[in-house]
């Protein structure tokens, strides 16, 4: 990549920066091929083989079979109802609170709703599943108190789950939404004010439009975190709910039967497929509404 | 995108343009105020909503870990946390394992977001989707390739060398094993808050003054980058030290007994309040420390990028 220095602007395209950034990106693309590569090959390839100790593997297509047939196809829409209905939830919540904490004149309270989101967002479904049981379980504070069961509450139902979910999905919203929504310059809001906008217009015509992306790419985010939830199901011992999750680690525990371990595998393939068509719908999308991005 | 990343840095500063139409009619002026009062009303309804949901269950869990039916009040899950067998070791080997991960990530990433930064945009591109994939595989599919590479080794490995590595790998008092896939999976938020704190600043203008000044590019990235990036390591660090803490899924079905594990195997073995207590101090702990903390990263000198 030795070009002759032709450019117009030397100073954007040096030939050694570009190889010195390229080296200073190779570590990590080293250890995504070993870490992540390897075992996301590792079960594709079981996804498509026999497993029998001691016996050369063959191909076959009876574990994709399997894994899209009866429980498993249950399972695999549950969470895929469940996942899309509660993402769509969270982006609106989301944006809604981080728009009151980013406006607030309280400094302490967007350090302090941060913080929790951090750690609401990333610390995982055991505690979050715990705190549930103990508000809104069979035998949960709320529940008892305000009699819930009798207006057919149930924390293990599909409804139940989605409000367990948006405990740690609003946090990962308001994490991802509210770098873009310190980017909205006052400039822009103060423009639109002069030339007589109200607020309402304001938000649909510049505001939604420039946060866009982020929003789209939030629910790509939230999507995808609340489709991978195993940690809250599991510690939720007795939720009815058939999820793809639950499914896979029974089947990989080992309980079912031997080759069950290969059509977990393939349940794992079909997640991937899922999560990579949510992903692939994102990436134009973002890229055409990409140029408003500060 | 350089120069407007400037023009934002360089108008914090100056008056905001509105005084410059300070002299216009009180007309306007009154939509304006109104329109804020209005907001702000919708604000406080939203702010008190996510109070009540975000704060009666951490409330009713509280209330469930100190209340004894037959003799009501009692602090005795509390004290329990001192004595009950199991615990220490777990929440040891979550740190260390926390430790290990941050260091990690820090090392391949931080080398990462200044070159992307200073880079072509494909090289942007290859990057990003290479933090994005994780996403695209979720932990229990990785969870489930990575038990299958785990008993190919065993079924191929044992009389092989590497089968003494392949051990280590596993080897459970730090289990290389759940490392790797932690720092994987901490990889797409690890970037992406980097990533986010890169943009605030303009690098490449950083750089060039700092080299002007004499200093060598790492010299430059060392001391002029990073300190301004200060608060994007702090969120990084703080994000993955919640993610291993609170992980549950790869640990528990490759058989580890790290922090959430011991509590959901505590809970269902009958020791239910003990282990509810400790779920809930871990994660108002977790949240004290990183509010502290990002209370103290501000003080220590801000820079113009942070508001």
């Amino acid at each position: 990549m030795s070009t002759a220095p032709l450019s117009a602007t030397p100073a954007r395209r040096r030939p050694k920066g570009a190889a010195a950034g390229r080296l200073a990106v190779l570590p990590l693309l080293l250890f995504v091929a070993v870490a992540f590569g390897v075992p996301a090959l590792a079960m594709a390839y079981g996804a498509f083989t026999t497993y029998n100790p001691g016996k050369p593997s063959a191909y076959t297509m009876g574990n994709l079979t399997a894994s899209l047939q009866g429980g498993y196809l249950d399972a695999l829409i549950g969470s895929v109802k469940l996942s899309a209905l509660s993402a769509l939830i969270a982006v609106v919540a989301g944006l809604l609170l981080a728009q009151a904490v980013v406006t607030s004149r309280f400094a302490l309270l967007r350090k302090a709703v941060l913080s929790a989101s951090g750690v609401l967002a990333n610390f995982g479904g055991v505690p979050l599943a715990f705190a549930f049981i103990a508000t809104l379980g069979n035998a949960g504070m709320l529940t008892t108190r305000l009699h819930l069961d009798q207006h057919g509450w149930s924390l293990y139902s599909f409804n139940g789950l989605i409000l367990v979910y948006l405990y740690f999905l609003i946090p990962l919203m308001v994490l991802s939404v509210i770098p873009s929504l310190d980017g909205l310059r006052r400039q822009w809001r103060e423009a639109a004010q002069n030339n007589g906008a109200t607020a309402w217009q304001y938000w649909r015509h510049v505001g939604l439009p420039v946060l866009a992306p982020s929003l789209l790419g939030g629910f790509v985010l939230l999507f995808g975190s609340a489709f991978a939830a195993y940690a809250t199901a599991a510690a939720m011992v007795g939720a009815t709910v058939p999820l793809i999750t639950l499914q896979i680690a029974t089947a990989l525990s080992g309980n079912v039967s031997a080759d069950a371990t290969n059509v977990a595998l393939a349940m794992s393939l079909d997640m991937v497929v899922i999560a990579t068509l949510v992903m692939v719908i994102y990436i134009p999308l973002q890229r055409r509404s990409a140029r408003w991005l500060v | 995108m350089a120069g407007v990343t400037a023009s934002a840095l360089t108008t914090e500063g100056r008056p905001a343009p509105s005084t410059a139409n300070g002299g216009r009619p009180t007309g306007s002026r009154g939509g304006v105020l109104a329109g804020l009062g209005r907001i702000r009303w919708g604000r406080g309804s939203v702010l008190l909503i996510s109070a009540l949901y975000f704060l009666v269950p951490i409330g009713a869990t509280l209330w469930f870990t100190v209340d004894n039916s037959p003799q009501g009040f009692s602090l005795d899950a509390y004290r329990q946390i001192f004595t009950v067998p199991g615990l220490w070791p777990a929440l040891q080997l979550s740190l260390l394992l926390a430790a290990g991960t941050i260091v990690l990530v820090y090392l391949l990433l931080i080398p990462t977001v200044v070159a992307v930064r200073l880079g072509s945009p494909r090289l942007r591109t290859v990057v990003e989707l290479t933090c994005t994939l994780p996403l695209v595989v979720p932990t229990i599919a990785l969870t489930a390739g990575i038990s299958d590479v785990l008993r190919w080794c065993n079924d191929n490995l044992a009389p092989t060398p590497f089968y003494a590595t392949f051990l280590y790998a596993q080897n459970a008092n730090f289990p290389v094993v759940l490392l790797l896939a932690y720092v994987v999976m901490a990889l797409p938020l690890a970037f992406r808050t980097l990533d986010a704190g890169m943009r605030t600043l303009d690098v490449r203008t950083l750089l060039e003054a700092a080299q002007n000044n004499g200093a060598s590019r790492a010299r430059a990235i060392v001391s002029v980058i990073l300190p301004n990036l200060r608060s994007a390591m702090l969120n990084t660090a703080f994000i993955t030290l919640a993610l291993v803490l609170g992980e549950f899924t790869v640990a528990s079905i490759l058989g580890y007994v790290p922090f959430a594990v011991w509590i959901v195997n505590g809970n269902s073995a009958g020791q239910g309040p003990v282990t509810v207590a400790v779920s809930i101090v871990s994660l108002l702990l977790t949240w004290l420390l990183l509010f502290v903390l990002s209370l103290g990263g501000d003080r220590r000198g801000s820079t113009p990028a942070q508001q």
